[in-house]
Parts: C-alpha cells; sequence; structure tokens
C-alpha cells in the first residue's frame, strides 16, 4: 500500500483522487513510515471512501493511531461543507462523545502509594465497569431526557461537581440542540441505568503519576496543573455506553433506508451510510446524537463526583483540599458545527471526527479564558501498561482542522491477544512492574495487553512532527481499573 | 453450537462465523457467540426468564442483524444474557422471525463477564446458503 502514496512531508502522505474511483478529495493519512506500516490495509481503504462523500472539504484525514474502524477508520477526520456535505454515523463511531477526562491532585507518587490499592479497590466499588454494568444513579425516564438535554449542567444543579468543571470541559459539557424525542424508547432503556458507568473494552480509568523526566514543556505543564514532580493525576476514557450505542444503530437504518433511495448518494460500504446534513433524516440525527453527546458528559461528570469522593474518603482530607481541579475534558467520538479557515475564508463546516481529537490552537474563541493563550489541552490515553500523554493544540494544526490523534490504536485483533496473554498472568506481570489493577473480567484484561497496541510515543511524536499537537507531559500509570 | 472466532478481521473488535444446517440453526449459532462474547461461561447461563422475540425484516441478514441487536438491548436494559431457542423464520420478503430468548440476569462469579458489545455491525455483515446449509459472518463492535 505505500507504494501508493505521494510523501507530502516525514509525517504526512497523500492517497491522490485517482487511488480509487469515486474520491472527490485526496485523503491524508499521518504517521511516520513505521506507523503506516503498522496500519491494517483496511486504513487506507476507508479513508479513501471517505474521499468518495459529497461536500468534503480539503481532504479526508486519518491521524497517526488509524486502524480499522467501521465506515471511517478510527482515527479519521472529516469536514464537510454544510450545505453540500452529509452526516456519517460511521464518521463519529457508535460510541458517540467517548473521551477522555484528566483531573489534578496536590499528591505526588509517594505520598500515594502506601494508599494506592485502597483507592484503586474503592475506585472499582464506585465506578462500575465490565458488561451491562448500572451506576448508582436512580433517574426517572423524565429526569433521564433532562440528561439528554442538559448534559454536565444536570450534574451540577443536584450537586455531582463544581461549576468550575463546564467550563473545562468541551462545549461546556453540553451542547446545544439536543432533542430527546428524536432518540427511542430503547435507546432510553439501555442508557437509563448507565450514567456513571465506565464501561469496557478499552474503557478504564486510571491514577498516573507525571515523572519529572516526562515533562516535555515545563510553563504549559503548569498553565494545565502541572506543577509537583511525580505529581498524581487521575484520567479516565468512557462514553455515552449503551444509549449512544442503541442511537447510532437507530440512525445508521434509517440513512441505509434514505440514502440512495431519496438522495442518491451512492457509498462503497454500508457503515458509510449517510444523508445529506441539511435533509430532515440528517437534522434528525444531528439532534439525537447530540443527545448522547449530553449523556456522555454527564456520564462522565457522575465519574470525576465519584473519583472525588474517594479520594476524599480514603485520604481523609475534602477532594478541595486535595486541590482536585479538571484539567480538561475532550471528546474524539462526534461531529460539530465549527467555524474554519479555508484558503482564507472562514467557512462554518461541520466536522466529524472519530477516534480523533479536537486540538484548537492558542487564541480560538470556544477555549475557556484559562486557555486561551496556551491552546486546548488534548488527553490522549495510551494502552494500561505503557503511558499517557497530555498535549497541547497549536496554530498550525488549521490544516488538519484543528485535530490530533485520541490514543494508541490497536495492532492486534481481541481474539489473538487473548490468546496471547493470561488475564491473570498479565495481571500479576503488571503489579511487579508497580501498576495494581482491579478488572471486571480476566479475559477483558488480556485483550487490553500493552502489546497489542501501537507505541503511544511514536503516535504522540508524530502529531508534535506534523505540526497538529504538541507534547506537554506523559504520565506513567499506577493503579488502573479495567472494565 | 457451531461458531468460530477469528483472529485477525477486526483489530480493536470481534469477529466470528456461525454455521446451520438450516436458517434457524445458523441464527441461534449467531446468537450463541454473541453471548460467548459478553461472557466467558455460556453454558452456566440457566433459563430462569423468557423474553419473547418477534421480528420482521425485508431481508434475512436483516433478520439476524435485529435478532442479535436485541440480545444486546437486553444486556444493557436488563442486565439479561439470553440464549436464543424456539427460533422459526417464516415467509419471505418480508421474512419474520419468532423466537424465545431465555436466560437470566448477569452473575459475574458464574458467567464470567468478558466484554461489553457496543453494537452489531454492518461491516463484512454476510448471510449466505452454502453446500451444507447457511453460515453468517458476524462483526461486534467493542
Amino acid at each position: 500500500m505505500l507504494e501508493a502514496l505521494r510523501k507530502i512531508s516525514d509525517v504526512v502522505w497523500e492517497l491522490p483522487v485517482t487511488h480509487k474511483a469515486g474520491m472527490r478529495v485526496p485523503a491524508r493519512i499521518y504517521g511516520t513510515e513505521k506507523l503506516l506500516q503498522e496500519m491494517d490495509e483496511a486504513v487506507f481503504d476507508q479513508i479513501s471512501n471517505v474521499a468518495t462523500l459529497p461536500g468534503l472539504v480539503k481532504h479526508a484525514i486519518c491521524m497517526p493511531d488509524g486502524h480499522f474502524g467501521y465506515g471511517f477508520p478510527i482515527g479519521g477526520v472529516a469536514a464537510m461543507d454544510t450545505e453540500e456535505g452529509v452526516i456519517s454515523p460511521g464518521g463519529i463511531g457508535f460510541d458517540i462523545n467517548c473521551g477522555m477526562r484528566l483531573l489534578t491532585t496536590n499528591l505526588t507518587a509517594g505520598e500515594v502509594e502506601p494508599y494506592l490499592k485502597s483507592l484503586v479497590d474503592l475506585l472499582f466499588g464506585r465506578v462500575p465497569a465490565g458488561v451491562g454494568s448500572r451506576g448508582s444513579l436512580s433517574l426517572s425516564r423524565t429526569e433521564f431526557r433532562r440528561v439528554l438535554e442538559e448534559g454536565a449542567h444536570w450534574c451540577i444543579e443536584n450537586e455531582l461537581g463544581r461549576p468550575e468543571d463546564l467550563a473545562r470541559t468541551e462545549e461546556h459539557g453540553r451542547i446545544a440542540g439536543a432533542d430527546p424525542s428524536l432518540v427511542s424508547e430503547k435507546a432510553i432503556d439501555r442508557g437509563i441505568h448507565q450514567v456513571g458507568t465506565l464501561g469496557s473494552g478499552n474503557h478504564y480509568l486510571e491514577i498516573q503519576a507525571a515523572r519529572p523526566a516526562d515533562v516535555y514543556d515545563p510553563e504549559l505543564a503548569r498553565a494545565f496543573g502541572i506543577t509537583l514532580p511525580n505529581q498524581v493525576v487521575i484520567m479516565f476514557h468512557c462514553g455515552s455506553r449503551g444509549f449512544g450505542y442503541q442511537v447510532a444503530s437507530d440512525y445508521l437504518k434509517v440513512f441505509l433506508k434514505v440514502m440512495e433511495a431519496s438522495y442518491g448518494i451512492k457509498i462503497l460500504d454500508r457503515e458509510l451510510a449517510s444523508a445529506p446534513f441539511r435533509s430532515p433524516e440528517g437534522q434528525d440525527y444531528f439532534a439525537a446524537m447530540k443527545c448522547a453527546m449530553n449523556m456522555s458528559f454527564a456520564n462522565r461528570q457522575v465519574i470525576l463526583h465519584r473519583i472525588r469522593e474517594v479520594f476524599a474518603d480514603v485520604l481523609g482530607r475534602s477532594a478541595e483540599d486535595l486541590e482536585m481541579h479538571m484539567v480538561y475534558d475532550v471528546a474524539h467520538n462526534t461531529a460539530k458545527l465549527e467555524r474554519h479557515l479555508v484558503d482564507g475564508t472562514p467557512r462554518e463546516l461541520l466536522v466529524h471526527r472519530k477516534g480523533a481529537t479536537r486540538a484548537f490552537g492558542p487564541g480560538a474563541e470556544d477555549l475557556p479564558a484559562a486557555y486561551r493563550e496556551t491552546g486546548q489541552p488534548v488527553i490522549i490515553g495510551g494502552s494500561m501498561e505503557t503511558g499517557s500523554y497530555l498535549l497541547a493544540g497549536v496554530s498550525s494544526g488549521d490544516q488538519a482542522f484543528f485535530s490530533t490523534a485520541h490514543g494508541s490504536g490497536r495492532t492486534m485483533s481481541r481474539t489473538k491477544a487473548r490468546r496471547t496473554w493470561r488475564g491473570r498472568e498479565l495481571w500479576r506481570e503488571m503489579e511487579e512492574r508497580g501498576i495494581y489493577v482491579r478488572t471486571a473480567s480476566w479475559a477483558g484484561l488480556a485483550e487490553e495487553a500493552g502489546a497489542a497496541y501501537k507505541d503511544i510515543d511514536e503516535v504522540v511524536e508524530a502529531t508534535e512532527m506534523a505540526g497538529i499537537s504538541k507534547r506537554v507531559v506523559r504520565f506513567t500509570p499506577l493503579g488502573n481499573i479495567k472494565g | 453450537m457451531p461458531y468460530e472466532f477469528l483472529e485477525d478481521v477486526a483489530t480493536a473488535d470481534i469477529a466470528f462465523e456461525a454455521w446451520g444446517s438450516d436458517l434457524e440453526e445458523a441464527f441461534s449459532a449467531a446468537s450463541e457467540a454473541t453471548l460467548n462474547v459478553m461472557v466467558e461461561e455460556p453454558g452456566a447461563v440457566r433459563p430462569l426468564e423468557t423474553r419473547e422475540i418477534h421480528l420482521e425484516a425485508e431481508a434475512v441478514d436483516v433478520l439476524l442483524l435485529d435478532l442479535l441487536q436485541e440480545l444486546v438491548y437486553y444486556k444493557d436494559a436488563e442486565q439479561l444474557m439470553l440464549r436464543v431457542d424456539d427460533l422459526e423464520v417464516t415467509g419471505g420478503p418480508p421474512f419474520r422471525l419468532d423466537a424465545l430468548a431465555r436466560g437470566e440476569h448477569l452473575d459475574p462469579e458464574r458467567h464470567r463477564p468478558r466484554v461489553d458489545v457496543k453494537a452489531v455491525t454492518l461491516h463484512r455483515f454476510r448471510v449466505e446458503k452454502t453446500d451444507r446449509g447457511w453460515r453468517a459472518s458476524v462483526i461486534l463492535d467493542i
């Protein structure tokens, strides 16, 4: 496949429109040559399929952590003209508004060490994880619909967080235009018990430390709240749970029915089912998808609140005293209306990001005052064994509609990983290396082994070389809760 | 139950093939494979609760998609792990599926949970007639 690619730079590669019949724009893939060699063939096939969709602006883009997805590859970014373009559930993912949240403490790894097992054990109890897990909130259907409209604001009203948390959440924790009348009762059945739950697969909650040698940009690190040597932070990864999956599945079926029959859109893969953004079906999905975005902001807000409770309980100090501040909450499975400069002209675009993180540079109006000068904090989850990153958005990110990577990306299938590692052995090995894990599933743990993923260091380095984000701090795992 | 998980198809997710001498057997096998993605011990699921499933679709593959999505739905909505039996596919098109799904609430000790299934995807999704019956190819999003 690599021979079909045109080299734009050491970390940017292009499939020209002549690569496949029907491509309307070139496809650009970010990554070092090594990362591209490790990508499955499906990435190149899928990103060139994306390039056939109507209304795409400039390029179809794939991030350096790209891997096989449905319709779009994971790591796919597509900015659509709002009049000519389409909206596609396959460009957002089944787990709508899957994302990352990071919060700081004023504790060091040494101070946390004696409490680590107690913290992880209690977090494992208070943040339900695993197959079909249910949260502790008991909501009526009416109240759940309010969550869908209000997102994290509903949590703050119900004393599940602080007002300051909202300013540090993408979209301030509530995206406008969510319409609960456009989601199915089935979606509500699936999600109503799941607010405050982690889920499973690659979703996790981790206690991490910022080693002094791993602070790449001390000034930005300070601005983001990383000020102490070996400072302890908490990072977690989850989304809209069964609710979002059902919304995506429901609308995929709607789009398959109308796409060709009503709108004459021909696609190369059923998972690329789309409808014109301005069509009734497109607008309905957009408003339903926003309900899942809000459900996910609320889900992460409740989990954040539980983390503060657990730290306060275990350490016998209040969360305020422990300075447990949110750094940021980023979404990496969304489609949002944003203003971008295209050839010098500001245009409103519908930007699909699937397994890609928004990474606004310094000066972006949508950023809270605290980050207006620094650029947006970007939270990148690595595998549970290797480490994770805090990055910052940069001005040159405009080349990719201010988007960057979201994680490390798998290189080995779950079925193969299960045959390669045993969950209990892996657990013991990790404990010997100082990482204490609680898991809802031994098999699930084996499937998430670090070696089943790409090298996270190489992924973030590629984003920095390409000028789409820059490294601020690398975090080392201490304790992990795995769904 | 005749099904097999595939190693190198979906990197982040789980792919399987299920087969049977007729459509009903192939659908039951695909249901059992889906249950086996969620729990490691599908055989330990006791038939304590019953849910009736009635579906209609223009094509048999859509019928299987809808059936597997029902199982994923009950996992989240009621924490039910279900095995499908008494399955009947009639007519066509539209095809009709009537089935009884029996099972119980998830018991982590006995069922040993594995991973949460988010959705049944359409990627390489196929239900096809073979020399020896029917075969279904499915990828579940994890």
